[in-house]
């Protein structure tokens, strides 16, 4: 049996192709916070076109927010976040939004953009710290609205190569350090076995004191 | 919702006799004939056709991008920023204008190179000169190179299913200096110290990536720009007949024009 969509304004709302696309992202909690890490290239099919690409967006001092797939789908992910703390902001009301709350809008746009076979080509990683009960959280979205939340989360590549590594030797209460020597042990194996990465990586923090840090 | 393609294409009654005919078909014909009309009634080059229009596949996707007929590159110097192209557009094999230019100015210290389809990429333009324009009348200065950045791919995006457009925006204005901004095929934006595009930039992406130094000259600029779109029309196909530069800074800007029996190689 056949199932067939109709082409309605074909042309305008259609599954896309991604062009520019990222590779893996991933993160772990560990005992102050999570920690994020991805590479910054941006891909052009085979070829490895720029490589200097932020795939992590800072959301608030609470939450950050990786992408993999499409970049210019993440472009446009980023600007309604940075609209969603804008109007948080003019708010003004004490309260910002939780890495939580960004997991589930996330969740909607994405599922609701696949109903109308318009996705938006990326699988998300949100990850940060509530502000008031100091729990960690690290939670996916898929390109269909698959979504989950878990210790530990890798997209693309890093699902297969990654996780395997932090399902051994993540622990919820590891110090930095060991959280940042797992992070570059998993970043190694994607950059030998993963045909389009490159060596270098951005790693970035969230913390319940200290906010958002993102260095290269 | 202006910018949706549909309502920036004013052809469509010339074509309605065709209306009996399948949908998708039409709207094949809309494309090639608005592709050719745009080039004869313009007077201006068709930067390299709708591939897709002949060959009957919207989109033909494969896991490689679509590559496109041209060789064009930006980059930043120190006191600004130097553009350069080939002259080349091509019809299937047929070379339909040797002396193309590709380097289109937005404002007057912001230019776009532009590859991929001629329709496709003189509308962006035309629709983000008249925004600059509107915008610098509100802002009493000249527009930033970012905002003409941001708007054409905010337009390449929203529209990415219907555009065929790989386009570098470069230029120079007083906040941040000299510029390169490139937006892809989807409508990413990155900015770069340097960029290359279309089907010929395959073949210099080595030669660029080890010739490339910060801070040269703007005469040294020029020349390696040069040099280096010479490399690409040497390899392909697509790209040829004369190289043109645009060197933005604060002082001004300069054309120039590179003959093709003058190429240094």
């Amino acid at each position: 049996e056949v199932i067939s969509v109709k082409p309605v304004d074909a042309e305008k709302k259609r599954t896309l192709s991604p062009y520019v696309t990222g590779n893996s992202v991933l993160a772990i909690k560990y005992k102050g916070g999570v920690l994020m890490a991805c590479d910054m290239l941006g891909a052009y099919g085979s070829t490895k076109r720029y490589k200097n690409v932020q795939r992590v967006f800072k959301v608030n001092e609470t939450t950050i927010v990786g992408a993999s797939g499409e970049i210019s789908d993440f472009q446009y992910i980023s600007n309604l976040l940075e609209e969603l703390t804008t109007q948080d902001f003019c708010y003004d009301d004490g309260c910002t939004l939780t890495p939580k709350e960004i997991h589930a809008y996330l969740c909607r746009v994405l599922y609701n953009r696949r109903n109308k076979m318009d996705p938006l080509w990326n699988s998300l990683v949100v990850a940060g710290v509530d502000p008031l009960r100091g729990e960690s959280f690290i939670g996916s979205v898929g390109m269909l609205g698959t979504s989950y939340t878990d210790s530990h989360v890798a997209t693309s590549f890093g699902n297969y190569l990654s996780r395997p590594l932090f399902r051994e030797f993540q622990r919820d209460d590891m110090s930095l350090e060991e959280a940042v020597s797992l992070m570059q042990e998993a970043l190694r194996v994607l950059f030998y076995r993963d045909k389009t990465s490159i060596n270098k990586y951005i790693l970035a923090k969230v913390e319940k004191e200290e906010g958002v840090a993102i260095s290269k | 919702k202006e910018k949706k393609r549909s309502e920036g294409r004013g052809n469509r009654p010339r074509v309605d006799s065709l209306r009996p005919l399948s949908r998708r078909l039409r709207h094949l014909i809309y494309r090639f004939v608005r592709n050719t009309m745009n080039a004869c009634a313009r007077g201006r080059a068709v930067v390299s056709t709708n591939d897709r229009a002949q060959s009957g596949d919207q989109h033909a996707h494969t896991d490689q991008p679509v590559s496109l007929g041209t060789t064009i590159m930006a980059a930043c110097y120190k006191d600004g920023v130097v553009l350069g192209a080939d002259s080349r557009t091509s019809t299937g094999s047929y070379v339909a204008n040797r002396v193309t230019d590709k380097l289109t100015k937005l404002s007057d210290h912001i230019y776009v190179c532009r590859s991929g389809s001629a329709a496709d990429t003189q509308n962006l333009s035309a629709y983000v000169i008249w925004f600059l324009e509107q915008h610098s009348m509100e802002l009493g200065k000249e527009p930033e190179v970012l905002t003409a950045a941001k708007l054409l791919a905010k337009l390449a995006y929203e529209n990415k299913s219907a555009l065929q457009a790989g386009l570098i925006v470069a230029g120079w204005d007083e906040h941040r200096g000299g510029q390169v901004y490139s937006i892809p095929l989807g409508g990413t934006m990155v900015e770069t110290k340097f960029a290359i595009g279309g089907s010929g930039s395959a073949y210099i992406t080595g030669l660029v990536d080890a010739t490339f130094r910060e801070g040269m000259t703007e005469d040294e600029c020029r020349a390696w720009v040069q040099r280096s779109v010479t490399h690409a029309m040497s390899r392909d196909a697509s790209s040829g007949g004369c190289v043109r530069t645009v060197a933005i800074s604060a002082h001004g800007v300069r054309r120039d024009f590179l003959e093709g029996d003058k190429l240094p190689l």
